[in-house]
Order: structure tokens, then C-alpha cells, then sequence
């Protein structure tokens, strides 16, 4: 088994585009990632594509940007696509079989509304037998926690607050700007308590990232730059009573994330940064347990104290995250990795958290799974 | 015009029966571990694997409220505001549903009431060959 490391990354602007193509704004990423590498497309041994939407986009990329003959896979796993993308990437290095592998993750999906799509029936049951809409969905999620510890509309909505003033700091975040409490919790209630600044925002989007090995990195003289994936995790939803009925996000992420600190050897106070699936505002609170930044129902103190701000004891989402990044499905996943790689490398500007050694990143695709990444600077 | 009768409603779920007097509920149990499921068919168990069969298993028509969202928008075309409710049906598995009877407002809903399984019509939705339908909502039961 071989280190795997990160040599080359980038994440394009989310936001809209149009008149372009997935593959296009693939792309656009696959080449930044191979800039920031130092290496060319030929260079590139296999590759794996995330996209939801779309199909066979890996190959379209590589129709964009040179056509090698290598093995191209495409990848769908809901929200966790482009973490899956990688972490089939980090085997196929890691098993030695493959010295350079890339992961790239697209969507386009701005126009597709930010609810979903509605499950098909003889006659529609949205609203007949409650609702399978993400923001009630997840609202759902967050009132369970909220009747076991007693969180307030007012803390889930301090997670909006605190992203979006991360966001300001971001010039790749969809959404930069101050949203003070009263203005998150006075925004439009769409399934309460999640009003419209507590939903993730659809974008298009792509992100790619370019994996060697540790022979490959010292070969070509860049471990300088490289950033070691530490752990590289997947867990699919264990049977739990009331899943799928109502969707279980947090059993998939605990496993993950238990695996993922018991492969990097490492425990959660160790780490300096988290990107965490913040789709909804409601969930950011969740997953402050469910990988253990913090113990049972101490999420609620987590908000109210800043300990997830910039500055804080372990800043959460400082890219903005989902809320005010934007969430173009497959590309998410990969574009975690992407802001983790900015603080190791100390090239995050002026949201930079400062002495950043080891990151977390984490998503949930509803159906369920979770993965979960640890980098650390090399 | 031929006076043609209207033919009966039909279950909006599968787990939905009509064919007594009263609307009933039906769900899968496994004869293993006692798990229970909403789909009408099986191979085998997702708690514990057991492909030893299903015993269908009529729970009570009572339950307790787990988690709420008040929505106020959803699909284009969904009527709202509407509660979705997950709800803990007693001797059987947690179901999705409309609560109904209760404010829209959170500070006058009781994240952990007690609630009555009722049946009716499938808010005046017909499919294509305009059949009725009859699903399940939430009532809450101190109502009485
Ligand atoms: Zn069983």
C-alpha cells in the first residue's frame, strides 16, 4: 500500500453557466488541477468522473482536453459523488496499480429548483402524506435533534449567519454576504425551521483533483506542495427503524467518520478545520456529533460559543460551505477537499485558519451515504 | 350520457388496505426478528438478513410523534402550508404523513405528541382514469 497525496487541485467559481456543458466546466477544472500539479493530461494513468445529472462526462472531459485511451470511470453516489470519485481514485493509487490518478466532479443545475424532484406515484402524495422535500426533510433531521437538546430556530439559524459571513471572505462562494440573524430567521419560511437563507443554494460547479503516489511525488520533486490523505472513508445507511421513511444522515456519517479517525490514527481534537455537509442549516448542528467535534447535545454550545467560526476552537466551513459556496452536486465532495487544501497550503487569503495542520471533510448523498476525508500537509 | 358508477377509491400506499368495512393497515413483519416494513413484498430482512418470511402484522392506530417540519413550499402545485410528520405507530414501524388538526406554528405543537391513525380521502387527487384515493393522516388524540 502506497501514501497517496494530493499534488494538484482547483475548484472553478461556482455559480451560472448557461451555455456551457458539464464537460466544459469539468474541464476547466481538470486543467487547473493539472497546472497546479506541474503535469499534463498525458501524464494522467486513470481518472474518475462524479456527476448526478449526466452521464459518461468523464469521458466528454476528456473528448475536451486530450483523448489518452486511459480507463475513465464515471461515478453517482447523490451528494457524496465527487467524494466517492476520489476515494476510487485513492484506491486505485493506493493499491499501486496506478502512480497518477484524477478525480473531477461536475454538475450543472442551476434552473432545477432548489426542492428536488417529486417522487412519482398514480397520484403525487407531496403534501398527502407529509413531505419528501430536502428543506422539510432536513428540517425533520434538525427538529429530532432539537426535541432531544432542546435546540432553538434561533441556533440552527446562527449556521446561516456564520457561513455566509465565512462566504464574504471567499471570492469562489455563489453568495457573499452579511445575513444577520434576524434577517436568516425573517427570510421566507420554506419548511420550518429552514427559511430560505438555511438552504443550500443550486449552482454549477466542478472541481478536480490530481493524486500520486508517494514514489511519483518524490520523483517529481513535489512532496513541497503535497497534502497526505490521511484516511479516505465510505459507509453506506445501516438498518435503523425509522430509515428510509425518514432519511437517517447521521448513522452512515458517524461510521465513516469512526473509520476515517481510526485509519488516519488520529483523534477529532487534532484536527483545525472541518468542511461539513451543511445542505441545510439544520444539519450543520448534527454533524458537530456525528463526528465528534463535540459530545452528546453539546452542538447548541458549539453555535452559540463560536467555536466553529473563523478563529474559533475548530472553525467549521470557512469556505461558506454549501449555504453560500453553493452545492453543484457531484463537484461538492471534491471541492471540500479543494478549500482543506488551500488552508494546509496556506493559500486560503483572509480566511486562512492559521497554523492549519490536519482537515476534515465530510458529505451525505440522501439514499444514504457519507464519506468522509482527513488531509494533512505533507 | 351512460350513468356509469362511480367504482371504489383505491389505497394511496401499499400497506393500505380496503377491503373490510374499515380502512386497515398492513405491514410486513419478519418472522425472524420482528422488524417491520412498509413495502408489500420482501426477499429478506434489512435488519438481519433472514430470508425465513414475512408474517403481515395489522399494528395499532396510535402513535407518537418523532419529528415535524411545517412546510411552506414545497412542489409547484402542492397546496400549503401542510405538517409532514414522522410518526411512530405503536406494535408497528414509523410512518410519513400528513399531521393535521394542529396550528401551523411550532410554539403551539407538542414535538412528542400522542396521535390517532384516521383515514379519508386523498385531498381530492384522482389519477389519469380518475380514480379516488383513500390515504392515512395524523390526529392528535388529546383533540378529544
Ligand atoms: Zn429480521
Amino acid at each position: 500500500m502506497s501514501d497517496v497525496y494530493i499534488t494538484g487541485i482547483e475548484m472553478i467559481p461556482f455559480g451560472r453557466y448557461p451555455h456551457r456543458t458539464p464537460a466544459s466546466l469539468g474541464a476547466e477544472a481538470v486543467l487547473g488541477a493539472l497546472d497546479d500539479a506541474g503535469i499534463t493530461v498525458h501524464d494522467v494513468q486513470t481518472a474518475y468522473c462524479g456527476c448526478v445529472f449526466q452521464t459518461m462526462v468523464g469521458q466528454k472531459i476528456f473528448q475536451q482536453i486530450g483523448q489518452t485511451g486511459i480507463p475513465v470511470a464515471n461515478v453517482s453516489n447523490a451528494c457524496a459523488t465527487g467524494a466517492t470519485a476520489v476515494r476510487e481514485a485513492w484506491m486505485a493509487v493506493r493499491t499501486g496499480d496506478y502512480d497518477i490518478a484524477l478525480a473531477v466532479g461536475v454538475e450543472q443545475m442551476t434552473g432545477m429548483g432548489m426542492l428536488g424532484s417529486a417522487r412519482q406515484a398514480s397520484i403525487p402524495i407531496e403534501g398527502l402524506m407529509g413531505s419528501t422535500s430536502m428543506p422539510a426533510t432536513f428540517a425533520e433531521a434538525g427538529r429530532e435533534y432539537a426535541a432531544k437538546y432542546g435546540t432553538s430556530f434561533a441556533q440552527f439559524a446562527k449556521v446561516s449567519v456564520k457561513n455566509h459571513h465565512h462566504a464574504t471572505m471567499n471570492p469562489k462562494a455563489v453568495l457573499r454576504k452579511e445575513t444577520p440573524l434576524e434577517m436568516v430567521m425573517e427570510a421566507e419560511m420554506i419548511a420550518y425551521p429552514n427559511t430560505k437563507l438555511m438552504c443550500s443554494i443550486n449552482v454549477d460547479g466542478a472541481a478536480a483533483v490530481i493524486l500520486m503516489s508517494e514514489k511519483k511525488v518524490r520523483e517529481l520533486g513535489l512532496m513541497d506542495r503535497a497534502i497526505r490523505i490521511r484516511a479516505s472513508a465510505l459507509a453506506s445507511d445501516p438498518w435503523q427503524q425509522r430509515n428510509p421513511q425518514m432519511p437517517d444522515i447521521n448513522s452512515a456519517t458517524q461510521i465513516a467518520a469512526q473509520r476515517a479517525y481510526e485509519m488516519a490514527g488520529i483523534e477529532a481534537k487534532d484536527l483545525d478545520l472541518v468542511e461539513l455537509h451543511d445542505c441545510f442549516a439544520t444539519a450543520e448542528l448534527l454533524h458537530y456529533e456525528n463526528l465528534q467535534l463535540c459530545g452528546a447535545g453539546e452542538a447548541n454550545d458549539m453555535i452559540d460559543s463560536g467555536a466553529t467560526a473563523l478563529g474559533g476552537r475548530i472553525p467549521v466551513n470557512v469556505s461558506g460551505g454549501l449555504l453560500s459556496k453553493g452545492h453543484p452536486i457531484g463537484a461538492t465532495g471534491v471541492a471540500n477537499l479543494y478549500e482543506l487544501s488551500l488552508h494546509l497550503r496556506r493559500q486560503a487569503g483572509e480566511r486562512q485558519v492559521e497554523g492549519a495542520r490536519m482537515g476534515l471533510a465530510h458529505v451525505v448523498g440522501l439514499g444514504t451515504c457519507s464519506a468522509v476525508h482527513i488531509l494533512e500537509k505533507a | 350520457m351512460t350513468d356509469t358508477p362511480a367504482s371504489p377509491p383505491l389505497p394511496a400506499a401499499s400497506y393500505i388496505h380496503l377491503d373490510g368495512p374499515e380502512p386497515r393497515l398492513s405491514f410486513l413483519k419478519c418472522k425472524s426478528c420482528g422488524t417491520m416494513f412498509l413495502e408489500p413484498e420482501r426477499l429478506a430482512c434489512a435488519r438481519c438478513g433472514s430470508r425465513g418470511g414475512f408474517d403481515a402484522h395489522e399494528p395499532k392506530y396510535e402513535g407518537t410523534l418523532h419529528s415535524y417540519s411545517i412546510v411552506h413550499r414545497s412542489f409547484p402545485g402542492t397546496a400549503v402550508p401542510f405538517i409532514s410528520a414522522v410518526v411512530d405507530i405503536d406494535d408497528g414501524p414509523s410512518l410519513k404523513g400528513n399531521l393535521r388538526g394542529v396550528p401551523f406554528d411550532a410554539d403551539r405543537i407538542d414535538g412528542a405528541m400522542r396521535v390517532r391513525i384516521v383515514f379519508d380521502d386523498a385531498l381530492g387527487r384522482r389519477d389519469a382514469d380518475g380514480n379516488a384515493y383513500i390515504s392515512h393522516f395524523f390526529e392528535p388524540l388529546a383533540a378529544d
